[in-house]
């Protein structure tokens, strides 16, 4: 029962004791890092064997009953995503240990690497809504800083632009909380649920309304994506693997998900909304990343489009709908970041990102060669592979209730990720 | 160029400074009892420091708080910040309010708090200064078209 | 009454965003924004005749206005300091690499 502050105060904890150990060995920062990623993911893991099935594991900061205290909650969400986070922040840490020998600053960059994972932690357990601002804030600076960290032009110029986004978004969702307290006069998810039921449906969709723009533009959807394609290709390799498989996620999907299924409740016009950022994220996406000779631009137009297919299963509401977006999400955090770790190490033997000069690398790197075609064939669908079954599901989910329309949107998606992966393979 | 700024700053600051910080330090010993906390009594102190920077030239400051100091006293406070929420361990709960708690409006009374907030105020004046340090000794150069 | 002035400053904040060129001034609406953000949060607390919520021995029988927004506010404005110590040095940084800070002209990234 007490496991759950550590996935917090881990991070933390590790995060503040690397400056001070830094001096001792030059290995120092990445033993430690490595060591708090490799705890974490045991421990989601062995989190599966002591949570009652079914059941929710609740815990009480400091003891304070709710809704005077903080608690922290773990569902069946939660643990998917916190599962999801600390896998792939492993996968992160342990390429770091090579990647990042081309920079200085080593041990900044775990800090930082794990302040952003504390942050992520913390959002994703967390049964509070000012809880939730503080996590996700402490997680967005952290990546601010982190996708300038080699203080390149570009890369400082791609901060600039996606850290002034990202503060504006951080200011409309704290005016929603403060709009939700002003409503109901508490903090607390559950029991802003359940006094939100007599509000007026005229409060609800003005907070909605905010709370769209704000996470919309941290999960990074259609009209609110700008900020995407400058700062995922910028960041270092492990870095844009994390954002993009796992950030963009956590901060934004999740949290809407969390907001309006469970505390503000979901009425049909909300649905068809989310159905239509979806589908318009997905087509968008796909569009724009056709005629990108970058790599790593071109994975972060995907990223747009795979986040329209999670927002488009989710926002169908029904149960077929619910799991194959949740799926999608699993299965995209995990061959995406693939995807970026393998441009990474393109990237870092060859020494450019221009698809126009690469070629031929199959010969002279194997391994990642064959774990791109996989990863890229996943992406594009195509059976046996898991991204064919959660795109199954959503496209099933679509007919069964009924909106063709996005189905056939979905369909013509998928097709255009085909081509444009056809195109990297080459 | 001169370093610091004129002679009645200079002598107006060596008076003025020391009470600044021990101002800074009664706010963060009081936060439990009067507005402030860990927070404001942090910034009050990293004021002192780059007050002191700004009348004496930083070389003054530097000798008195070094770089590596900055960092190493951010982290010890953060730490020691870690450690109470940690303790709270020892009684069942994280962040449990352990230490006994005297009556309202005592100095030495609501448990871990004023411990809380001597961590706090540590971090944030110590982090507030090696951010100053930073940005002024940044050496611009400017017009580097690429 | 007071909640629509608070929107406005909103809405000078997201005007000098949107429309300024100059990074400094960009920066500087920024800091407008979370201003009046954090203004509408405080403002949520008021009870009519309330004091400040410290809690006075002598009088018992005073009326607070509410404390939780503060502690709220307290936590945002630490948050809204560290944005700003950041953008400021990106700032910087971009100034030194760029030579401008014309955001115009500040546009490597383009497609």
């Amino acid at each position: 029962m007490q496991f759950l502050p550590l996935f917090v105060a881990v991070p933390l904890l590790v995060a503040f004791v690397i400056p001070l150990l830094a001096r001792w060995n030059k290995w120092m920062p990445d033993i430690l890092g490595n060591l708090a990623t490799l705890y974490l993911l045991v421990a989601a893991t062995g989190l599966y064997f002591i949570r009652p099935f079914n059941n929710i594991m609740i815990y009480k900061m400091g003891g304070w009953v709710p809704p005077f205290g903080i608690n922290l909650v773990l569902d069946g969400l939660s643990h998917l995503l916190l599962l999801t986070v600390c896998l792939i922040a492993f996968m992160a840490t342990f390429y770091s240990i090579a990647y990042m020998r081309k920079y200085t600053g080593k041990g900044k960059y775990y800090v930082l690497f794990l302040l952003m994972l504390a942050g992520m932690n913390g959002v994703v357990l967390t049964g509070d809504l000012f809880n939730l601002y503080v996590f996700l804030e402490i997680a967005a600076v952290a990546s601010y800083a982190l996708v300038a960290f080699g203080t390149e032009a570009e890369e400082l110029e791609a901060s600039f632009k996606y850290l002034v986004m990202g503060a504006l978004a951080s200011a409309f969702i704290l005016l929603g909380i403060g709009i939700i307290y002003g409503m109901t006069g508490t903090l607390n998810m559950a029991d802003a649920a359940r006094l939100l039921a007599n509000v007026g449906t005229a409060g609800k969709m003005f907070v909605s309304a905010f709370f769209i723009m704000g996470f919309g533009l941290k999960a990074a959807l259609v009209p609110f994506h700008a900020w995407l394609p400058d700062a995922h290709p910028s960041a270092p390799a492990p870095i844009s693997a994390m954002l993009s498989g796992v950030l963009i996620k956590a901060l934004g999907v999740y949290a809407i998900v969390r907001i309006f299924y469970n505390v503000i409740g979901v009425t049909p016009q909300l649905s068809y909304i989310l159905m239509v950022l979806g589908a318009a994220s997905m087509l968008v996406g796909v569009l724009l990343a056709i005629g990108q000779w970058d790599f790593k631009r071109l994975l972060a137009y995907h990223s747009i489009s795979q986040i329209g297919y999670v927002i488009l299963g989710l926002g169908l509401g029904t149960p077929l709908g619910i799991m194959g977006g949740l799926f999608h999400l699993f299965n995209h955090a995990l061959f995406k970041s693939l995807l970026f770790l393998n441009a990474g190490a393109v990237e870092y033997t060859v020494g450019t990102r221009q698809l126009e000069e690469m070629g031929g690398l199959s010969k002279k790197m194997p391994v990642t060669s064959a774990t791109s075609l996989a990863a890229s064939m996943s992406i594009a669908g195509i059976p046996p592979f898991n991204g064919f079954w959660s795109k199954l599901f959503i496209i099933l989910a679509c007919i069964q209730a009924g909106r063709l329309w996005f189905a056939l949107a979905a369909i013509i998606g998928s097709l255009l990720t085909l081509a444009s992966f056809l195109k990297v393979q080459k | 160029m001169k370093e610091g700024m004129t002679v009645i700053v200079k002598t107006i600051t060596r008076f003025v400074g020391v009470m600044i910080m021990l101002f800074g330090v009664y706010i963060v010993l009081h936060g439990h009892l009067s507005p402030g906390g860990g927070f404001a009594g942090g910034v009050l102190l990293a004021s002192g420091f780059i007050l002191l920077t700004l009348a004496f030239g930083k070389d003054v400051s530097l000798k008195i708080l070094p770089q590596w100091l900055a960092s190493a006293l951010e982290s010890v406070g953060a730490l020691i910040f870690l450690g109470m929420a940690l303790l709270g361990f020892a009684g069942g709960f994280f962040f449990l309010n352990l230490l006994p708690k005297g009556e309202a409006g005592e100095l030495m009374s609501a448990g871990i708090i004023p411990l809380c907030n001597i961590g706090i105020g540590i971090k944030v004046g110590a982090a507030l200064f090696a951010v100053f340090m930073v940005l002024i000794m940044l050496r611009i150069r400017p017009g580097k078209e690429e | 009454m007071v909640y629509f002035l608070c929107f406005l400053l909103f809405l000078i904040g997201l005007y000098c965003i949107v429309t300024k060129k100059n990074l400094l001034k960009i920066i500087i609406g920024l800091v407008i924004v979370e201003y009046a953000v954090n203004l509408f949060l405080v403002l949520l607390g008021y009870k009519t005749g309330g004091h400040a919520p410290i809690i006075n021995l002598a009088a018992p029988d005073w009326i607070y206005v509410d404390p939780l927004p503060q502690a709220l506010v307290l936590t945002s404005i630490v948050i809204g300091l560290a944005v700003l110590a950041l953008v400021v040095a990106i700032a910087m940084r971009i100034y030194e690499r760029y030579g401008t800070f014309d955001i115009t002209q500040i546009r490597k990234l383009r497609g």
